[in-house]
């Protein structure tokens, strides 16, 4: 049993989980719900808001936990890589597929950062499963949003470079 | 204007930030 290739194969599991997820907040979820709050002669976004979004964050921010340390895990144990190595973006070592898989590393973890920090606390209070005001609803509101965003775009390069690490950047 | 405003200028932007982020790889890298 190569507990390596099962780590592995974990990592891409909820990493998928993850930033399937993701995109269905920012290109499904997000816009139907101003659709729905501006139809004023349809059901309106509260159904979104109590039954479905609660559960995919449930999904998102576990997921994105164990895709970091799933991770952290492979390059810590992972025979071509080294944890400090990654992180150190592989300076002075001239080894491409180190300082690429490091720079995957550290827009993951800004991700990972953003989804606890900034996403998750503050969709708490957008969904009202802690007590805030109206205003701090709306700064809430602004706040996650834009970490969302963030991390569909960092997601972007996160991607070509998980992959370019094993198999070659496009240039 | 904030491009992560709407999601092309996300994406745009996301792929912009990957081709500079790659030749700042090759750079570290000596590739």
């Amino acid at each position: 049993m190569d507990i390596l290739i099962l780590d592995r194969w974990l990592h891409f599991l909820s990493g998928i989980v993850w930033i399937g997820l993701l995109y269905y907040f920012n290109f499904v979820q997000a816009p139907a719900m101003t659709a729905a709050a501006a139809d004023k002669e349809g059901p309106g976004p509260a159904a979104i808001s109590k039954y479905i979004a609660p559960l995919a964050l449930l999904w998102f921010r576990w997921a994105a936990l164990v895709t970091w340390l799933t991770g952290a895990y492979y390059l810590h144990a992972a025979g071509a890589y080294s944890l400090g190595g990654a992180f150190a973006l592989g300076i002075g070592q001239n080894n491409v597929a180190l300082t690429t898989i490091g720079m995957g590393a550290w827009l993951g973890t800004i991700m990972l950062f953003n989804v606890w920090v900034l996403i998750w606390p503050n969709q708490k209070k957008v969904l009202g499963i802690v007590a805030a005001s109206d205003e701090e609803k709306a700064k809430a509101k602004r706040i996650a949003f834009l970490a969302s965003r963030t991390n569909t775009l960092l997601s972007i390069p996160l991607l070509l470079f998980m992959g370019a690490a094993a198999h070659g950047l496009p240039f | 204007m904030n491009p992560l405003d709407s999601i092309t200028g996300t994406i745009i932007a996301g792929v912009v930030l990957a081709f500079i982020l790659a030749y700042v790889i090759k750079l570290i890298a000596g590739a």
